[in-house]
């Protein structure tokens, strides 16, 4: 019996800028099934913040209940963490963003926790555009009590014991859009060369920004007949482009040739680039978004990659005219600042 | 690249690093995780088996496994692999039950063994039980060779070699001692079937410098002073000695000037310290016992006044290197140092001399006043003459003339039975799975944190007096599972089946030292800058797959690779599986 991971590294595992290895964004040792497509997401996670530099007490892990939501504990060890009551993740997301807006927020959530029981939840989050990056682990069914379909599995799929799910999938990413959400991707667990990129600009969005991962569940749902498979998603999988990030202090050093491809310039100069950006999408245009994501879906196909995002999205904060300094920071003579200044706000009123 | 061929028990065998460098080709993880289990006698018969001198080589090996180990490259240091050897011999119990009994069957042949060192004994351990009457001539009144005569007592008690040895001369071995053979042509004459020549290298090198000729009585050549003192014939040495060389012969004999009255004990070497022929744990034992090592300094003068020497000049230098890499030592121009001496001893290497081999055998010299040997099958341009050990290729160690001695009883018994000697036996392996469980292997596969530990040591004050005691203690037995524990298991392989795998990612992100890598195929050098960590050592294999539904393949660095299972556990298909590699090199049969 092992559930013991080595604490030997690689001795020549690289550095990024603050001198940590991919070691000080590790979390324990999972205890998912083996081969689960949620680990592989962690994988992501754990090299898209070593590579961005983030330093691990900046970042705080938010998730509901469900197999997406126990893999918190298996990265980012360093970082805060939150796991909260089933489906009520934006909730603690949005309450913890609003006292402290200096800390990056990671939703982890599944399509149980965020479709079905936490979906009042999910879509006034996206209403809000709480400024944090929220992952769905999709696996169409619900691993913890055995696989039984769950609200994103596929009309038609077939689940391990052979019957066909007789009910309308939620789309995930299209609510997003739907929703007015300011920046929506999709991708595949089995393919961390597009979704680092895209947890990496989400990580750089500001607002909320929403990743709709397809997640085989190896257990109860890698069958044939499932279309969460991975086998299934691997042969139905339709890129809308090759995905890079380049995070603004590399732009010098990375020079895409011109023409080649799409630049998104993001707030802080950092772009993310596009390379054989399907004709028919741009993705600074909802609606262009929700036709690609609808005829992919015409045609059995899996659309990954950045569907849409706002450059010019404002989080919430911003909206509700916040205090520039985290609440969290104010000391009782900011918050009540004596009956003299309320006076004065009652002598504006009368 | 093209998909590795793991059929091959080649390719398996590299990765048990200990193993493949050391040249017998020892199962050392086998033997450590026996000791672990606290099964000493069957982890001596394994190393008897393989290596002849458990005990002995338990003490003395040069250990090219250590630097070998895969623990050194993924912590500081490597596991103690030699000293755990010696405690599988101190801790065993009867095993003479589980060796070849003589008398054997005999099948009518003679051979004659020429030495009494390791390669000969090597040589009649693997070929008496297969009844050839052996006859062994050896100048010493025992068996054992450079092991009796040049490695100390105080590293080698004389039980332990007086054991091992007899365990094969029991084996119906007839004896020639206190024989100098002055005449291979004599023996030939005698009849033998077949002549092995393991005389080693016995001659000393001397220092022909000013002052040598006058101050002859105080200047002792290292291995014929070590031999006479390991014969009771030598009992004292002078206060002040200088020892010349860098090499391990050098460390026996300062250490044994130190028990024979040598006070102030200097060892004088040309090079630099670092590159002292010495293995480093000898210098430290050296340097424990109040001996100063003084490197870059170039002998001039033996100092003889009124007949009798005074001491030594030298020369300091320090070493430069070429745009090649080659070093000269270059004079520094400070004024020469003289050292005081009552004694000097000179241990600056080794030759082979045989003034005894007459051109009449047919056995011919090639460079180096060498014999002319095939480097393979150890036998001679006298067909019926075969050569092993120091003999051969030259000044080695124990392990070294061991493997000749089994591969030149594999060839002698070829040629008796009129077999081509090119035809080497395969070795005999066997690949078997480790799974007991989802996450359970029959192997101890937690990898262990602990640093190397150090062999605890007798106290100088006592040890300096004694020229027969023991200065390693030998590790006690907890303290040997501890240490056993730190290996890292590298027979227990990972197998890669890759119609199995569904690219899940799972191996690559659970493996703690990032060994496992999907990507692209390429050419190897181009591969390795795409792996997940830096691949670098290029000695280290790189396990590809072939191309992989997604047009990949699986990549694996061994390099650093602590056969945790971890991959195999976080594996839902079983396309990776623990399974434990055995590789035994066939002996003479």
């Amino acid at each position: 019996m092992t559930y013991i991971r080595s604490q030997f590294r690689h001795p020549g595992l690289p550095k990024n800028d603050l001198g940590y290895t991919t070691k000080e964004y590790e979390g324990a040792i999972s205890t998912l099934c083996a081969g689960c497509g949620h680990d592989s997401i962690s994988g992501s996670i754990i090299q898209a913040c070593f590579e961005m530099s983030i330093a691990p007490h900046r970042i705080a892990k938010l998730s509901g209940i469900g197999c997406s939501s126990k893999t918190p504990t298996y990265f980012l060890g360093h970082s805060h963490g939150f796991n909260s009551v089933h489906g009520r993740m934006p909730s603690v997301a949005t309450g913890a963003n609003m006292a402290n807006r200096d800390l990056l927020y990671m939703g982890v959530s599944g399509d149980g926790d965020s479709a079905s029981i936490g979906m009042g939840q999910f879509v006034h989050v996206i209403r809000r555009n709480l400024n944090m990056v929220y992952i769905v682990m999709n696996n169409g069914c619900y691993g913890l009590t055995k696989g039984q379909d769950s609200a994103t599995a596929d009309a038609g799929s077939k689940s391990k014991k052979g019957v066909a799910n007789p009910f309308q999938p939620i789309d995930m990413a299209g609510l997003a859009l739907e929703l007015g959400a300011s920046f929506v991707a999709q991708s595949f667990s089995g393919d961390k060369e597009q979704l680092i990129p895209l947890i990496k600009a989400a990580i750089d969005h500001p607002g909320f920004a929403f990743i709709n991962v397809i997640s085989p569940c190896v257990t109860f749902n890698n069958n044939p007949g499932s279309t969460k498979s991975y086998d299934y998603v691997r042969e139905h999988v339709e890129a809308t482009a090759t995905v890079d990030f380049v995070p603004l202090k590399k732009e010098i050093t990375t020079s895409y040739q011109k023409g080649t491809g799409t630049d998104i310039k993001m707030h802080d100069g950092s772009y993310i680039h596009l390379e054989k950006l399907a004709d028919d999408l741009d993705p600074y245009d909802r609606l262009s978004a929700m036709n690609a994501l609808q005829n992919a879906r015409n045609k059995n196909e899996i659309l990954t990659g950045l569907l849409y995002i706002n450059p010019e999205s404002t989080d919430l904060h911003h909206t509700i005219q916040t205090s520039d300094r985290p609440l969290n920071t104010l000391g009782q003579e900011e918050l009540c600042p004596g009956s003299g200044v309320l006076e004065g706000i009652n002598g504006e009123l009368r | 690249m093209k998909p590795t061929d793991d059929k091959n028990p080649e390719y398996f065998h590299k990765v048990v690093d200990c193993q493949y460098a050391c040249p017998a080709h020892t199962p050392v993880p086998e033997y450590i995780r026996l000791i672990a289990e606290g099964k000493y006698t069957e982890a001596y018969m394994i190393n008897w088996e393989s290596n002849v001198f458990p005990g002995i080589l338990g003490r003395t090996c040069d250990r090219p496994c250590e630097p070998a180990c895969r623990r050194g490259r993924v912590e500081e240091e490597p596991v103690a692999i030699c000293r755990l050897k010696r405690v599988a011999a101190d801790n065993k119990e009867d095993v003479k039950q589980f060796m070849p009994k003589a008398p054997f069957e005999k099948n009518g042949k003679r051979i004659a063994l020429i030495g009494g060192g390791p390669a000969s004994l090597t040589v009649a351990r693997d070929l008496a039980p297969l009844g050839y009457e052996i006859h062994l001539y050896d100048e010493q009144d025992a068996g054992g060779g450079m092991m009796r005569s040049q490695i100390p007592s105080f590293r080698l008690p004389i039980d332990v070699l007086n054991e091992e040895v007899d365990y094969i001369l029991d084996l119906g071995i007839h004896t020639q001692f206190k024989t100098y053979v002055s005449s291979l042509q004599e023996i030939l004459d005698m009849g033998y079937d077949a002549v092995f020549v393991g005389t080693g290298a016995p001659r000393g090198r001397d220092l022909i410098i000013p002052g040598r000729k006058e101050a002859d009585r105080n200047i002792h050549i290292g291995v014929d002073w070590l031999a006479s003192v390991a014969f009771e014939h030598t009992h004292k040495i002078g206060k002040k000695v200088i020892v010349l060389g860098g090499g391990n012969t050098a460390m026996d004999c300062c250490r044994t000037s130190r028990r024979l009255g040598g006070e102030q004990v200097k060892v004088v070497v040309r090079s630099p310290y670092a590159e002292m022929k010495a293995s480093p744990w000898e210098k430290e034992d050296a340097l424990h016992e109040d001996i100063q090592i003084l490197d870059n300094h170039v002998p001039k003068i033996f100092v003889v006044e009124d007949g009798k020497l005074k001491g030594m000049t030298f020369e300091k230098v320090h070493a430069v290197f070429n745009e090649k890499g080659k070093r000269s030592l270059v004079p520094t121009g400070e004024p020469e140092v003289f050292i005081e001496a009552d004694d000097v001893l000179v241990a600056i290497g080794l030759e082979n001399t045989f003034p005894w081999v007459e051109k009449s055998t047919g056995v011919e010299f090639g460079e180096w006043g060498m014999p002319v040997v095939d480097a393979v099958t150890f036998q001679s341009t006298n067909k019926s003459v075969f050569f092993g050990g120091d003999s051969a290729f030259g000044p080695k160690n124990v392990i070294t003339a061991v493997a000749h001695g089994h591969q030149a009883a594999i060839s002698i018994n070829l040629y008796l039975k009129e077999k081509s000697l090119t035809e080497r036996p395969s070795p005999f392996v066997n690949l078997v799975s480790q799974k007991m469980g989802i996450h359970e292997w029959s192997y101890d596969s937690e990898v262990e944190n602990d640093l190397r530990y150090a062999v605890p040591h007798a106290a100088k004050t006592v040890t300096l007096k004694d020229r027969k005691m023991e200065v390693e203690l030998g590790f006690d037995l907890q303290t040997a599972l501890k240490e056993a524990r730190r290996c890292l298991n590298c027979d227990v392989q990972t197998v890669f089946v890759k119609d199995r795998c569904i690219e899940c990612d799972a191996c690559m992100d659970i493996c703690p030292t990032s060994c496992i890598t999907f990507t692209a195929n390429g050419e190897e050098e181009d591969l390795r800058t795409r792996l997940k960590a830096p691949s670098l050592n290029l000695s280290q294999d790189l396990y590809v797959s072939d191309t992989l539904p997604t047009s990949r393949v699986m990549v694996k660095d061994e390099d650093v690779c602590l056969h945790c299972g971890l991959c195999a556990e976080r594996c839902p298909t079983s396309a990776w599986d623990m399974q434990q590699f055995l590789y035994k090199v066939t002996k003479a049969c």
